[in-house]
């Protein structure tokens, strides 16, 4: 590793909109820099930081390139570097702190100038990062490392969860390895109670790891207390082993119909068809699903479709669509305990719910039980919130509703019908935000990625993907280049509203012992203190 | 001083001429040579040598044809020795003041039959802290081709360093920039320094 303090150039040219170019001086040599890394500028009045963006090479002279010296002539070679050919480093500056003392106390400003020619430039130190991200503390949670240096890369999740938030990447990049980081981060350090949509099994007991499907610790093992499972698939979440806390029954007349609306693509429904549901729903009330799947192929049955101007073919392909639903074990005719006040009661304490769907890993079930659940918790959680702006009630407990596959909840289509559009939109006004986990963030609405508050994006290598989630941020072409290099596993990059700067890190070890205990901390100090407080006062 | 090799007898700001005081006694092209004045010592490189005969109008002939070795004509003519001189031409390129080295033009030219000295390893290590007389050597008008020139100097040179590859390398980044609009010089310069 380069020594931090060593000077790596100066500033030659640039501008605020492009960033600036720096020239390498003779002892750096290019291949010791990498895209992604931090470095600070010392200007006359301020320091500023910045992320290299690209790294290029240059010739004083064009002849050199016409006749280049020998490859054997290395005394040429070696004469010529750092002098007629040069390296350059392409830095997007980002923030700034003063230099006197009254602006040194002051965190660090977002850029709105370049530094001065010839200003110094050096790697950014381990202070220095910790002067930006913070130091880990009862809210800022250790997520990971700054690309090729040894600081702790902090998150501020008090200030994460106040926004909905999205995690990026195609498919085996380790999005649920740092979903699963970032869930233990709001558990010890946020206010914030959970409700994770879990649709591979992967978040509440344990998980599995891509490389040799060995078995990693989740959730409830290291908040026991916390955390409670519920699951829609009983049996096997008993043949993983796995104690639930509570099995979701949905009864028909749980469904409405914006869930079929929602489901018109992937039951394969007509325009007209989802329009008779609604039809259905004013002709037969709460019952309309078992009472629309019991109408027999009668007289009488015509007679009624036409009354309520319902062709024949639409109805035929409502009602596969409806029996496809119907197949789905954990659609009973009527639910008898209601999963949706069981999940509301547990969230209430302070307990976070993940909820498995077992076998049911298709996704009409998740689209179906996601959005149902979540319009029906949301709609609560907005009671409550005016019942405490008119009354003196406390506000309800923030919540954070994980989703998986997003673009199916919010892609242009459906955006506007889902309670997810709805929740992404109006972020945090009724207490409730999205932890938003995709692989295709193109297919997701535009206005719904411009309302997320933090990306966190591995790596995405289609074009279109990496423009939505980059969509609006500054210096979105520099921070490409950087996104398009992030390691397949295990390297993020972040940005948005709870970090002052994008960053690429190195997401923070799951799996190991050590990685276990440190997860598990936050919890054991609130046991001892309990019992310290037993101790103390009977 | 036992190192004094000649004697100047033409001088001008830019450089002088001087005489060798033994036949064919001449410093190597691109040598460090230097004339000692009160207070002052002028340094200068050797650009070109040559013995001819003193009167310019009488060139020597020929007489080997019978002799059986070159030694043997100066034996059997020793005249010669007396009508043939050795010359060279230097290129001034800085002085030293009260011991403090400035690498450019002296305030004054030096003076005839002023006496010319060879510099030893240590006097050229002090001079070739510094790399500005380059400058000079790039702009002067020698009657020898620059490249020739300059490389015979920096071989001249690094012969005494303690490293010579790097003295070579750290010279050459120094040659690149004040040549970074001829990379051609630029090249031959660097392809006569390769060891």
């Amino acid at each position: 590793m380069t020594d931090t303090n060593q000077i790596l150039g100066i500033v030659v040219s640039g501008s605020v909109e492009k960033g600036v170019d720096i020239r390498l001086d003779n002892q750096s040599s290019v291949e010791d820099m990498v895209v992604g890394r931090y470095v600070t500028i010392e200007g006359k009045k301020r320091r500023f930081f910045g992320m290299i963006t690209d790294i290029s090479l240059g010739v004083t002279d064009e002849a050199i390139m016409e006749i280049p010296p020998d490859t054997a002539d290395l005394f040429t070679a070696e004469v010529l570097a750092g002098t007629a050919t040069y390296g350059t480093l392409h830095v997007l500056p980002m923030l700034t702190i003063g230099r006197d003392v009254a602006s040194a106390v002051e965190s660090p400003q977002p850029v709105k100038t370049v530094p001065s020619h010839f200003s110094r430039v050096s790697l950014a130190s381990e202070q220095d990062m910790e002067l930006v991200f913070g130091k880990e503390d009862t809210q800022r949670f250790w997520i990971g490392n700054p690309l090729d240096m040894e600081t702790k890369l902090c998150l501020n999740l008090e200030e994460l969860v106040k926004r909905s938030n999205g995690i990026f990447g195609k498919s085996g990049t380790g999005k649920t390895f740092l979903t699963r980081l970032l869930l233990i981060g709001m558990l010890q350090k946020s206010k914030a109670v959970n409700l994770i949509f879990d649709m591979h099994n992967e978040y509440g007991w344990e998980g599995s790891s891509e490389s040799g499907g060995r078995k990693v610790k989740a959730l409830k093992q290291f908040f026991p207390e916390k955390v409670a499972v519920f699951t829609l698939d009983e049996e096997n979440s008993k043949r993983r082993g796995v104690s639930t806390d509570f099995t979701v029954r949905i009864g028909f007349d749980e469904i409405d119909p914006e869930d079929i609306a929602l489901l018109r693509q992937t039951l394969n429904l007509t325009e007209p068809a989802t329009e008779a549901v609604y039809q259905l729903r004013r002709r037969f009330g709460k019952d309309w699903m078992q009472k629309t799947l019991d109408l027999s192929d009668s007289e009488e049955t015509k007679n009624l479709l036409q009354q309520m101007n319902i062709h024949e073919s639409t109805f035929q392909n409502l009602r596969r669509g409806l029996a496809t639903i119907r197949r789905l074990p954990f659609i009973v005719p009527h639910a008898s305990v209601d999963a949706v006040k069981s999940i509301l009661e547990y969230i209430d304490r302070g307990i976070n719910v993940v909820l498995e769907f077992g076998r049911y890993r298709d996704i009409t079930a998740y689209v179906l039980v996601a959005n149902m659940l979540a319009r029906r918790i949301y709609n609560r959680y907005q009671e409550k919130m005016e019942a405490s702006m008119a009354g003196n009630v406390a506000p309800p407990t923030p919540l954070v509703i994980t989703i998986e596959e997003a673009h199916k909840f919010l892609n242009r289509e459906v955006a506007n019908y889902t309670i997810f559009g709805t929740i992404a939109r109006e972020m945090r006004k009724y207490n409730v935000t999205l932890l938003v986990i995709d692989q295709r963030p193109s297919a997701i609405d535009e206005e719904v990625m411009s309302q997320l508050g933090t990306k966190i994006t591995c790596l995405l290598d289609n074009e279109k993907d990496v423009d939505s989630v980059l969509a609006g941020v500054s210096g979105k072409n520099e921070l490409k280049t950087v996104l398009a290099r992030l390691a397949p596993k295990q390297q993020a990059m972040m940005f948005g509203h709870a970090v002052l700067m994008p960053v690429s890190f190195q997401v923070r070890e799951w799996g190991s012992q050590q990685s276990y205990k440190e997860f598990a901390r936050g919890n054991v100090s609130k046991q001892q203190t309990e019992k310290d407080i037993k101790e103390l006062f009977g | 001083m036992d190192n004094k090799i000649g004697e100047v007898i033409e001088s001008t700001t830019t450089g002088f001429i001087a005489e060798a005081y033994e036949l064919y006694n001449l410093p190597p092209f691109g040598g460090l040579v230097k004339i000692v004045e009160p207070s002052t010592e002028i340094y200068g490189i050797v650009s070109q040598a040559g013995t001819a005969s003193i009167e310019p109008g009488r060139r020597p002939i020929a007489r080997g044809k019978d002799a059986a070795s070159e030694e043997a004509v100066y034996q059997t003519s020793p005249q010669l020795m007396k009508l043939l001189r050795s010359e060279f031409s230097v290129l001034v390129i800085g002085y030293a003041h009260n011991g403090q080295i400035y690498q450019y033009l002296p305030p004054k030219p030096v003076r005839i039959h002023a006496f010319v000295h060879s510099c030893s390893g240590d006097e050229v290590k002090r001079f070739s802290q510094s790399f500005d007389f380059l400058g000079l050597l790039v702009a002067a008008n020698a009657q020898v081709p620059t490249e020739e020139l300059i490389a015979a100097v920096l071989r001249e040179m690094s012969r005494v360093q303690n490293d010579p590859r790097v003295f070579l390398i750290t010279t050459g980044k120094f040659l690149t920039t004040l040549l970074s609009g001829d990379y051609r010089q630029l090249r031959a310069i660097l392809g006569r320094l390769r060891a």
